[in-house]
C-alpha cells in the first residue's frame, strides 16, 4: 500500500504535534505503532498526517486518509477521540 | 541470592517514570544570521536535557492579554552541546512567532520553550543503512543536526545530503557544509539551486524531481543498499520527494518525513 498523495501545503506530520501529545498523554507516543481502525494500516504514530489549523488537531491515516486520532482543547482539559485507532502498541515495529 | 532476572529486569513498580515535559524559561545567549531569512538562536536552558538529532523544541510567546502563539523549531546543534540548544528559525513574513525572534529578540532576552520533543524523525549514529538526507530551505536544520551528530561520533555510515535552495545566498550553514563535504569520511553534499545560479554553477538547477533523486540514490549504492531516508522541508517538497523515492523502489517504511507546512 502506498501513501495517499497530499496536495494541501498546510498538512504536517504527527511528529510536529509530538509536544502536545506528550503533554496530554504524559509519555512520548509518536514512536508507538498505531493500527488504523478503518483500513488496518500499521505504522509509527509519528507518520500520521496532521491537520493543525482548525479548532482541534486531526491526525489522519497515511493510506486511507480517515481520522485516526483527534483532540480539542477545553477549559477542563483536552478531549481526545481515538476511535480511529484499533490499537496503539508501545515499542512495536512498523508493518 | 537474587536471580539475574530480578537484578536486570525491574518490575512495573520499579520502572522509571517518564519525566514530564515542562515549559521552561530559556535565555537567548547568541543570535547568528545564517542567511537573509534564517538565523541560529542559541537558548541556554535551566533544565537542559540531552536531545537526539532530528528533535525539536516548542517555543511559545504570550501577549499581555494572555494570547499565546506556539511553534516548533528544529534543533541544529549536535547532541553533545550541554546546557544549551541551537534552533534554526526562518523568518516567515506573516508569521506570529518567527518575526518576533528576528525583529525583536536580542541576546539576553527570555523565551518559553519545552523539549526536546519527537521520537520518530530521529537519527542516531549506528542506525543501519546508508543515510540519505533531503532538505528544502530551512528543512535542512534537523538534517544539519544529524550531520553534526555523525561527525561528533566519527560515524562512517555513508551519508549524502541533497539540499534545495532558491539561490546560493539562501544556503544555510554553507561554509560548514562545504567543510564537511571535503573531510575524509564526510558526507557527500549535493546542492540544487532552483531560482538563480551563480556564474559557472555546475550543480543541479531545478526543483527536486525523480531523475535527480535517482542520480543521488545511485551515489549511495541505489535502492538495493536499503538507505534510511530523512526528508524535511515545505510540505509539497517533502511530498514530491517521498513519492519520488517510493517510485524508485524505496519502501515507505525507510522514508521518514518532517513537513514544515507552506513555503513562505
Amino acid at each position: 500500500m502506498r501513501p495517499a498523495v497530499i496536495d494541501d501545503p498546510l498538512v504536517l506530520d504527527a511528529n510536529a504535534v509530538a509536544g502536545d501529545l506528550r503533554e496530554i498523554m504524559g509519555v512520548e507516543i509518536t514512536t508507538y505503532v498505531a493500527r488504523c481502525a478503518h483500513c488496518g494500516n500499521r505504522d509509527a504514530l509519528g507518520t500520521l498526517r496532521a491537520w493543525t489549523h482548525g479548532p482541534g488537531i486531526v491526525l489522519r491515516c497515511v493510506i486511507c486518509s480517515e481520522v485516526v486520532i483527534r483532540w480539542v482543547r477545553h477549559p477542563d482539559g483536552p478531549r481526545v477521540d481515538m476511535r480511529g485507532a484499533a490499537f496503539l502498541q508501545p515499542g512495536g515495529s512498523p508493518r | 541470592m537474587k536471580s539475574a532476572t530480578a537484578a536486570t529486569e525491574p518490575g512495573p513498580a520499579e520502572a522509571p517514570q517518564p519525566e514530564p515535559l515542562r515549559w521552561q524559561v530559556g535565555t537567548v545567549t547568541a543570535i547568528r544570521p545564517q542567511t537573509d531569512r534564517v538565523s541560529s538562536f542559541t537558548l541556554t536552558l535551566p533544565s537542559w536535557r540531552p536531545h537526539r538529532a532530528g528533535q525539536h523544541y516548542d517555543v511559545r510567546l504570550t501577549a499581555e492579554d494572555g494570547y499565546r502563539a506556539q511553534r516548533s523549531y528544529s534543533i541544529a546543534s549536535a547532541p553533545e552541546a550541554h546546557g544549551e540548544v541551537e534552533l534554526g528559525i526562518e523568518r516567515i513574513p506573516d508569521g506570529e512567532v518567527s518575526p518576533y525572534f528576528h525583529d525583536v529578540l536580542v541576546e539576553g532576552d527570555l523565551v518559553e520553550a519545552r523539549g526536546p520533543i519527537g521520537g520518530y524523525f530521529v537519527w542516531e549514529p549506528g542506525i543501519n543503512g546508508p543515510l540519505l538526507l533531503v532538505g528544502g530551505g530551512s528543512g535542512v536544520v534537523p538534517l544539519m543536526a544529524m550531520l553534526r551528530a555523525r561527525r561528533a561520533a566519527a560515524d562512517r555510515t555513508p551519508a549524502l545530503l541533497l539540499y534545495s535552495s532558491r539561490t546560493i545566498e539562501d544556503v544555510i550553514y554553507r561554509a560548514e557544509l562545504d567543510a564537511l563535504g571535503t573531510e575524509p569520511g564526510g558526507p557527500t553534499v549535493v546542492h540544487t539551486l532552483t531560482r538563480e545560479q551563480p556564474p559557472g554553477w555546475d550543480g543541479f538547477d531545478r526543483r527536486i524531481d525523480e531523475s535527480m533523486l535517482a542520480a543521488v540514490l545511485d551515489r549511495i549504492g541505489g535502492a538495493v543498499a536499503d538507505p534510511l531516508v530523512y526528508v524535511c522541508g515545505p510540505t509539497l517538497l517533502v511530498e514530491a520527494v517521498a513519492n519520488g523515492l517510493t517510485a524508485l523502489g524505496l519502501p515507505p517504511a525507510r522514508i521518514r518525513t518532517e513537513r514544515f507546512g507552506p513555503t513562505s
